[in-house]
């Protein structure tokens, strides 16, 4: 019993002398951050990433893309990252408590993350009251830069890339009618919707119906033999893939032919794989197409694969360009400091990333033209 | 357009009824609502999708194994989660309720674990053969949907009434204690009517798998409710209640998104219900007092 108790204090007083230690260095490191020494911009930059639970798939997808880039910007030499990467488990408490954790922090000069839209929800105000800049490179919902002066982002929202798919779906096809089909039990898809309804307004086509369905649903043979009849010209669908993909197949097994029109959510290759031939004609705008061809695009793509053995996602491209924002920013500001970084993020323009030329506009939202795809011989292509 | 959506209806509707036909069976003998039901379902449609798909074998096989492999599963839940709880004193009636709950909660997570959350395509060419009928199209599937449903709603009325098995299960029905002083074996005839529902389960989940070519793990609760829905509304317990009633839901649903607003799909169906319940509290086909349906 008392050995065990001598135990206890020896792991405790080894404890207490490792963090006085680590509180030396850190008191070490700030001073030199804040000295503006001569040289490169060192400074830690915090991650909050959904690393575990149902969507770890995203949260890993994304830490990839930024040790990718922190590598080569590191190797480069202009600018010195740190990360230090937590987790938020998708929770809105957690990523809130992680975000504090990582705010109180001195030496941490930016955020970037959390993954989901409603983690931002809760993490980007308080970013924004403790004068830290903040980025999300996953969140797409409507308002999240609206949150505040700190607060960015680089992935394009479903109110950017829906109409550009759109606009050059018209414009090939002629359309003038469109039918709508969406979850109307989802935020998401509901938000999609929302977009897509506008836009075909704004473009003068005539909404010959307005189609809904639930989660889950496995038969869409009423709503489409309804849209069927109604004889439409495109066929506008806010669906997760799981959903559209089955949509899609139910559709041409009844001789629908048209091309579909859909959101981010619609944008992955399990379409192709849950569908087969039918998922021909789907139509989704990105900020990402991995078979571009831009020797930028292909070199990461190479890298990506040697280094986690698959091709990487649209959300590891979105983290590893953000990175680059970051790093962009630290070097213009030319110091380790929250509000320099804030100012030198919101100036930038037409940075070349392997999305896209980037800018943000006067909110710190995405200033981009993202590549239009369609379906067709059983792969993603260009759509022109 | 009408009659397309009649065929989409009657489909769908066929498949509810299948589905309600094996809630009907246990509530039926045992009284007791089998919320594994809807899960047991969903893995019978799994295994028609690894069979055709995976495996690549023919979909006659696939409906063997379906039926094998929801046997199984039908007999492991009367052993593992009701049986023990039967005839204990102090056991809650709910108790097996809760403890088929348990049993679809696990279900579902097993599938999710095994298959994944996305939706598997069920490819079999069987699922392809269609008519052109004016500009109408007939799946061969549709029309085997009904048959098989017709045919089990046929064959299960007249073994309920007619075989000595069917007069052993009603009289459990009836009366466990009395049936068991009379030489029935209660035991073996509550086992057979767990699996036979079962199976009756894993069929309609190889059914929905060809005709919508969708199946993921969480087929099985929107299902479940349905069928549920359907035995109240047919008459608990009532095999051509639940025939009756599957098919009224399913026509009600699909006319509703032809004719109507689908936002309003489940709700207007599920309204109709409680009307149809408002002036016949025992169902369509329900007896008089509860007691008596049973």
């Amino acid at each position: 019993m008392r050995n065990s108790f001598k135990r206890v204090y020896l792991l405790i007083s080894v404890l207490m002398v490792v963090m006085l230690a680590a509180c030396g260095e850190d008191d070490t490191n700030t001073s030199n951050a804040s000295e503006k020494s001569e040289g490169p911009v060192s400074a830690k930059i915090g991650v909050i990433s959904y690393m575990t639970g149902p969507g770890a798939a995203y949260g890993e997808a994304i830490t990839n893309g930024f040790n990718l880039a922190l590598d080569e910007i590191n190797e480069k030499g202009d600018v010195k990252i740190e990360l230090i990467i937590e987790d938020s488990a998708g929770k809105q408490d957690q990523a809130l408590t992680v975000a504090q954790k990582l705010m109180s922090s001195d030496d941490i000069v930016a955020l970037l993350g959390p993954t989901l839209s409603t983690e931002m929800n809760v993490v980007g105000p308080e970013a924004d009251i403790n004068g830290i800049p903040i980025m999300g490179t996953s969140t797409t919902a409507a308002g999240i830069p609206q949150i505040g002066e700190y607060v960015f982002r680089n992935s394009i929202p479903e109110s950017l890339a829906i109409p550009a798919a759109l606009e050059k779906a018209v414009n090939k096809y002629g359309a003038k009618k469109v039918a709508i089909l969406y979850g109307n039990d989802d935020l998401f898809t509901q938000s999609g919707y929302d977009t897509m309804k506008a836009e075909a307004e704004n473009m003068g086509l005539e909404i010959v119906t307005i189609e809904t369905f639930q989660k889950g649903q496995s038969d869409y043979n009423a709503q489409l033999t309804k849209i069927k009849d109604l004889q439409p010209d495109l066929i506008l669908a806010s669906a997760l893939y799981n959903e559209g993909a089955v949509i899609m197949d139910q559709a041409r097994k009844m001789g629908i032919d048209l091309p579909f029109v859909g959101g981010n959510g619609f944008n992955s290759p399990q379409v192709i794989e849950i569908a087969g031939e039918a998922s021909e004609g789907l139509i989704v705008a990105t900020p990402w197409f991995g078979e571009k061809d831009d020797p930028k695009v292909q070199e990461f793509v190479k890298k990506y694969e040697s280094a986690y053995g698959h091709k990487p996602d649209q959300f590891a491209a979105q983290a590893y360009d953000a990175l680059y924002i970051m790093a962009e920013g630290l070097k213009n500001a030319g110091e380790a400091d929250r509000d320099a970084l804030r100012d030198a993020l919101a100036e930038i323009k037409d940075l070349d990333g392997i999305l896209g030329k980037f800018s943000f506009d006067e909110d710190g939202d995405v200033i981009m033209e993202p590549t239009v795809l369609i379906i067709k011989d059983g792969a993603f292509q260009q759509f022109e | 357009m009408l009659l397309e959506q009649i065929i989409n209806g009657i489909t769908l509707g066929s498949i509810y009824a299948i589905v309600a036909l094996g809630f009907t069976l246990v509530f039926g003998v045992l009284g007791i609502i089998n919320m594994a039901h809807g899960e047991i379902f969903m893995i019978g449609a799994f295994i028609g999708v690894l069979i055709t798909s995976v495996f690549g074998l023919p979909l006659w096989i696939a409906f063997l194994a379906a039926i094998g492999v929801t046997v199984i599963l039908g007999y492991m839940l009367e052993r593992i989660a009701l049986r023990p709880l039967r005839g204990k004193q102090g056991v809650s009636h709910l108790a097996p309720l809760i403890s088929t709950i348990g049993v679809s909660i696990l279900l579902e997570n097993l599938s999710h674990h095994i298959f994944g959350a996305g939706n598997h395509p069920f490819r079999h060419s069987f699922a392809q053969i269609q008519f052109q009928v004016g500009s109408i199209t007939i799946y061969l599937v549709q029309i085997l949907i009904f048959v098989i449903s017709i045919t089990l709603m046929v064959v299960l009325s007249y073994w309920l009434s007619k075989t000595k098995a069917g007069k052993a299960l009603r009289a459990t029905a009836e009366n466990l204690e009395t049936a068991s002083l009379l030489g029935v074996n209660t035991k073996r005839t509550i086992t057979t009517t767990v699996i036979l529902a079962s199976a009756l389960g894993g069929i309609a989940g190889i059914l929905v798998g060809m005709a919508f070519n969708s199946v993921n793990p969480q087929m099985g609760l929107s299902m479940g409710l349905k069928g549920l829905a359907i035995i109240i509304l047919g008459g608990m317990g009532n095999v051509k209640g639940a025939m009756a009633g599957g098919l009224l839901l399913g026509l009600a649903e699909t006319m509703i998104v032809a004719y109507g607003d689908s936002g309003y799909r489940d709700a207007i169906a599920f309204i109709t219900i409680i009307f149809i319940l408002l002036l016949r509290p025992q169902g369509i086909f329900g007896k008089n007092t509860a007691e008596a349906g049973r």
